[in-house]
């Protein structure tokens, strides 16, 4: 007994598709699409692939600039780093398949933004990874980190590229959906950078890599939609990670196009063999035939729609140049991956698909590939949270407890316990990582003096609060933790995470905060070259705190200026670069010592952040400061206690005549924390400059203490905050 | 010196023990590739270096261990070439029966790479002459897999033959006597767990990597 056929559009409303959207496809088809066709379009009309509510938005962001090699639109981004180097970054989501199935969810993120990496050239050399996860009590928090950490480890170990840096917050907002968003950072040759769109008719199409199987069929719609109470049932969706293949995938990649074959190239991603062929076809303006009997297949019998619509990892599709079809076949022999021919290029301008001899599928490129229905959502200004002064936050009754409660809270407690299971190390040009304590992960430009800073950053606190400011303060704080370690800010990736955008509320946070990040962009020359985009983070229609999260690459002309947290000196001063106003609203300090979440963000005076981050990257490039630390979450307290822990030393701070929980928590931008031998000097330049200096405390003894005219507030030894530092993460998870 | 390092399917620290020996010693280095049934001829090093060769998918290192250059391998030890397995290496030294002993997964269950310190527990070996005094060695180190055992006799017998050549100061693996570092009763051939290749420059947080790597330059 076989269940009644479902019409086809029956299948549509289940594929995803709206009721409208299925209108226009019928209309530009001038038919009905057969089940391969509607699976074809509704994957490429899906939010994940078209980004049909949040174009609009992303065409607010500046995509140009000296050093942009190539922008938005390829399989990641291209910036030039000097001397013929390019480097290639993007960041991308995983955040449903996370939720659904951590470890395989996490593993395929790492996996799929590598491939994004290499298709263009490059040889992937960093990771990062910033990761929200729901509150640390909730019943599914624990599973979560441990499955998505090993997914991490396991997939990025195992290739071989040093996971150097991230973040990871913890936040009741995410107990439902989780943000799993990873970075990857390769180097090519700026004249050796191999883009999607296939070159005239006639020419070979080939699949290479692992072969295809039944897995992830479906993918991005699901990503394209809000979770409920079934979403478990989801899980066959979830694609399934081999990172070996993929090490053996990026060798292969970068040896044929070092063979001079490769005339075009996509990796398959979400929406598999059906967006990468779309894509370079579409690109290239020509049409592609492709025959599903020669794909490489896992499984017997799988239907043309489960081919085209699988997200089986590891594969990648090129366009070859004539006469090299032999080369390709011996390169991927001695890597032991699949090779086949399965198409070629027509002048057609369809996509035409054979199986067992049938034609399956015969529609248009153009309405595939930049005819989607977009959206112009409509949108509300976002609720702002009024500013909060000192005399409306509440000093707290203990300092010593105060001071703890900051530094411990589970977003600001160590996470050694996560990046001592990734390999920071592996290609052994592993500067700065999360364990050697800086603003930014540093890697060297193998075999030059050069070296790249990476970093990812969101404040949600902020962007929920104020969108428009947090989406600001996002770039900022990218910028500034680029430039806290001597490098020059060049460009970010943008990985915007939010809820349902048919909710005006959401789609407002949506448009107050790409606002906020274009600002910055432009005032800061830090435009973007790549970005993905995650609407639909919802479950039971409850969305997650505004995430755009900023990933950003900076560059150091000579490495040997690196600055850290490590090496403060007893007798040093320590200096604040920077105005404190005393800013507490959405803190770290009102939420972990006052329970409470309210208050406008701290602003973000651009042109201030700017000159305040110029003077003092010019001072390290001039190697006057080697101890240098962005403040941030935490404020005053957060950055000194970093570098008190990274140096092994005590401190005494001072906050003078300020109002002391202001100064101590408040966490007004741009500001930066430095200790030196010789303050005078360093005050007295950066006044020249026009900028706010001051000696806020000296570095000596082994307590961690704070005073104010009123008499000392805290001391705390240095060991006993490292232990509760640390103690933190390993006694919650494996409790 | 003529060195080379052998590259299996998902090797990844090959590129790193070329580059920490070539800046070491001076020395150019080649590289093999595991499908190779003879090594170039006149080797007088030999690394195998740290990764997940064939996914480690059977048993770290075990299908390495198989491969047609490992029978070229163990023919050069037999004949005295120093052979010197890292991480991967060290597995796979172990699990072609050129080393005692076996890796396990480590007592914590998860990868861990970190900073170690180690103690040089035989300084009379090719390995660690250039040590001298040194009261302890730092490289860093990351794997799943890492955490020595030997049954009591295979123990006893190491040893008593100053087989153990590194010790780790304080044990992030639950490996046996500490063990971080072995060799074979002939001494030329050692297995070790740290990644002397990826401590080989100060900036990289310690030299002593290219400390290990000159010994066995100056042994030749």
């Amino acid at each position: 007994m076989s269940a009644p056929q479902k019409t086809i559009a029956q299948l549509a409303e289940e594929y995803g598709l709206a009721p409208n959207e299925y209108q226009v496809l019928l209309d530009r088809l001038g038919r009905e699409p057969n089940q391969v066709e509607l699976g074809v379009f509704s994957v490429m009309w899906s939010e994940h692939c078209s980004y049909k509510s949040s174009k609009k938005q992303l065409m607010k962001f500046p995509v140009t600039g000296d050093r942009v090699i190539c922008g938005p639109g390829e399989n990641a981004g291209v910036i030039d780093i000097d001397d013929g180097d390019a480097c290639i970054f993007k960041m991308e989501s995983h955040n449903h398949p996370s939720y659904i199935e951590p470890y395989q969810g996490a593993a395929t993120g790492v996996g799929g933004i590598m491939r994004d990496v290499f298709t263009m050239g490059a040889r992937p050399v960093a990771l990062l990874n910033a990761l929200r996860f729901g509150e640390p009590s909730h019943e599914k928090t624990k599973r979560l980190v441990k499955g998505v950490v090993s997914g991490i480890g396991g997939y990025g170990n195992c290739v071989g590229v040093p996971t150097v840096a991230g973040e990871t917050n913890f936040h009741k907002g995410y107990n439902g959906n989780i943000l799993v968003n990873a970075m990857c950072v390769g180097l090519a040759k700026a004249d050796e950078i191999y883009y999607s769109a296939a070159p005239e008719a006639g020419h070979d199409v080939v699949y290479f890599g692992s072969k295809t199987g039944r897995d992830g069929i479906h993918g991005a719609t699901m990503s394209s939609a809000e979770f409920d109470d079934e979403s478990d049932a989801k899980r066959p969706t979830v694609q399934v990670g081999d990172p070996f293949a993929e090490k053996l995938l990026i060798e292969a990649t970068l040896e044929l196009m070092q063979s001079g074959a490769v005339a075009a190239i996509q990796d398959m991603g979400a929406a598999g063999l059906t967006s990468s062929s779309v894509e370079m076809a579409g690109k290239g303006g020509v049409g592609v035939e492709l025959d599903l009997d020669k794909v490489p297949q896992r499984e017997t019998e799988m239907t043309a729609y489960e081919m085209m619509l699988s997200e089986s990892q590891e594969r990648m599709l090129a366009v070859l140049k004539p006469g090299f079809e032999d080369v390709g076949y011996r390169i991927f022999q001695k890597w032991g991956l699949d090779f086949a021919i399965i198409g070629k290029t027509t002048d057609t301008g369809h996509l035409v698909l054979k199986h067992h001899g049938e034609t399956v599928c015969d529609v248009p490129l153009a309405p595939l590939f930049d005819d989607a229905p977009l959206y112009d959502r409509p949108w509300v200004q976002p609720e702002l949270h009024p500013a909060l002064g000192t005399d409306e936050v509440a000093a707290p009754t203990s300092w010593n407890d105060a001071v703890l409660s900051v530094l411990t809270c589970p977003d600001m407690a160590s996470k050694r316990w996560i990046w001592e299971q990734y390999d920071r190390h592996v290609m052994a040009d592993t500067l700065q990582d999360s364990s050697t304590g800086a603003d930014a992960g540093v890697v060297r430009v193998h075999g030059t003096e050069k070296g790249l800073a990476v970093t990812s950053d969101c404040t949600p606190r902020y962007v929920q609060n104020d969108p428009y400011e947090g989406g600001k303060q996002a770039v900022a704080e990218a910028w500034r933790n680029l430039t806290a370690v001597g490098s020059r800010p060049i460009a970010i990736t943008d990985n915007l995470n939010f809820g349902n955008p048919q909710r005006p509320e959401i789609m407002g946070q949506i448009v107050r905060a790409t606002d906020g990040m274009a600002e910055a962009c432009r005032e800061l020359d830090f435009p973007v070259v790549s970005g993905n985009v995650s609407l639909y983070n919802e479950t039971n229609g409850v969305a997650i705190p505004p995430t755009p999260t900023v990933g950003a690459v900076g560059l150091l002309t000579n490495y040997d200026v690196v600055t850290g947290f490590g090496g403060a000196a007893e007798g040093d001063a320590l200096v604040l670069i920077g105005e404190t106003k005393g800013s507490l609203g959405a803190s770290i300090y009102l939420r972990e010592v006052l329970n409470r979440e309210d208050g406008a963000p701290p602003p973000v005076d651009l042109k201030l952040e700017r000159k305040t981050g110029d003077f003092v990257r010019a001072l390290i490039e001039a190697g006057e400061l080697t101890v240098v630390h962005d403040l941030s979450d935490g404020g005053l307290v957060g950055a000194a206690a970093d570098i008190a822990l990274a140096s092994d030393v005590g401190m005494e701070l001072d906050a003078g005549e300020a109002v002391a929980h202001g100064f101590y928590f408040g966490e007004d931008q741009a500001r930066y924390l430095v200790a030196v031998p010789n303050a005078d000097e360093l005050v007295a330049k950066a006044k020249a400059a026009g900028l706010t200096a001051a000696v806020v405390g000296k570095v000596g003894g082994t307590d961690f203490a704070g005073k104010a005219a009123s008499g000392e507030l805290f001391r705390i030894p240095v060991a006993h905050v490292r232990e509760m530092h640390e103690s933190w993460m390993p006694n919650w998870i494996e409790g | 010196m003529s060195a080379a390092v052998i590259v299996f399917p998902g090797s990844n620290c090959d590129r790193d023990c070329k580059v920490a020996v070539e800046r070491s010693t001076g020395e150019q280095v080649s590289m093999v590739w595991h499908a190779e049934t003879e090594l170039p001829k006149g080797l007088d090093l030999i690394v195998i270096p740290g990764g997940f060769s064939y996914g480690d998918y059977l048993r770290s290192g075990a299908m390495a261990a198989q491969s047609k250059v490992m029978q070229a391998v163990k023919k050069a030890a037999e004949d005295g070439v120093t052979v010197v397995g890292i991480c991967n290496g060290f597995q796979i030294l172990c699990e072609a029966d050129m080393l005692p002993g076996a890796l396990m997964k480590n007592s914590g269950l998860k990868y861990v790479c970190k900073p170690i310190s180690l103690t040089v527990a035989n300084k009379d070996t090719r390995f660690t002459k250039r040590f001298g005094d040194q009261a302890e060695v730092v490289m860093t180190q990351g794997n799943g897999d890492g955490n020595f055992f030997a049954d009591a006799e295979t123990l006893k017998r190491i040893e008593g033959n100053n087989q153990v050549v590194f010790r780790y100061v304080d044990n992030p693996n639950g490996s046996v006597n500490d063990i971080a570092g072995i060799m074979n009763e002939a001494g030329n051939v050692i297995g070790l767990m740290p990644h002397p290749d990826r401590a080989f420059e100060a900036e990289l947080g310690s030299a002593d990597g290219a400390t290990f790597f000159q010994s066995i330059y100056d042994a030749l």
